[in-house]
């Protein structure tokens, strides 16, 4: 039982990562590619991390709590070095798709 | 005397609860070690911490984090169709949200949801902080995403740090 759904936790996890690297090497402009990679980082990781913290503490009998700190500084700094990015592209005017939708209100 | 002995409470916190789980251990040594460097850390660092982060409601902020992750698995699953569909229906674009928020902790939370949450990635924040740049991976509806943002994750955070 245990292991069906660490199973399925590890499969998740690795199903999502997989979708994130899928729209790393599809999307068609920088912006848009950069959704791929700070997607899987969330669930992806997030899933295997569920079941590694599960396993372990299963195994050995000792709550096993690092992978709450894996997952925290995960979400700490995958948004900070999106947006980094995100803004350095903006700088340094990375193509965008043509259709892509500007609504500005009242900006510069 | 506490405020100069704990300039930073809420972190001590945190630090302390990190070291123990980074040691993986609630061990007497280390709960007082942990303690130790709590104290220590954010008085030795108090000079890059201008402002006092203070939560004020902190129930808000738990229902917050509960909100947030199921955002994440929802939105997930949201942008793993957009992303296994064609690319060439996705339709893309820029949007400017409004701030109500204005204190700097408030905002880094907002924009760092914003980036959590599938679809969407926070780019940049206007000079004056009124504005945040947001990119939407796919938008059929730009007040629907706005008033979802502003709903769901601002208003909360509104509640929790300057309320």
């Amino acid at each position: 039982m245990l292991e069906w759904l660490l199973a399925a936790l590890i499969v998740i996890g690795a199903f999502f990562t997989l979708v994130g690297s899928i729209g790393l090497y599809k999307l068609p402009d920088f912006y848009m590619r950069l959704h791929g990679p700070t997607k899987a980082s969330t669930l992806g990781v997030g899933a295997v991390l569920v079941a590694s913290a599960v396993y372990f503490t299963f195994k050995t009998g000792d709550v096993s709590l690092h992978e709450i700190l894996v997952t925290l500084f995960l979400f700490i700094t995958a948004p900070v070095s999106a947006h980094l990015m995100a803004k350095a592209a903006l700088h340094i005017q990375v193509k965008q798709l043509e259709r892509t939708r500007q609504t500005h209100k009242g900006q510069d | 005397m506490m405020r100069r002995l704990l300039p930073h409470p809420v972190l001590s916190v945190f630090l302390w609860l990190i070291w123990l789980l980074l040691n993986n251990t609630m061990a007497a040594g280390h709960v007082v070690l942990g303690a130790v460097l709590a104290v220590f850390i954010p008085w030795l660092s108090s000079a890059f911490w201008p402002e006092q982060v203070c939560i004020k409601k902190p129930l808000v902020l738990l229902r917050y984090i509960l909100v947030v992750l199921w955002s994440i698995i929802v939105a997930n699953i949201n942008v793993a169709r957009l992303i296994l569909g064609r690319s060439d229906k996705l339709q893309p674009g820029f949007i400017s949200l409004e701030l109500r928020l204005q204190s700097p902790v408030g905002i880094s939370m907002l924009s760092n949801t914003i980036s959590l949450t599938p679809g969407t990635v926070s780019c940049d924040l206007s000079d004056d902080r009124r504005y945040l740049l947001i990119h939407a991976l796919h938008i059929d509806d730009v007040e629907a995403i706005i008033s979802d943002i502003q709903n769901r994750f601002e208003q909360p955070l509104l509640e929790i740090f300057e309320s």
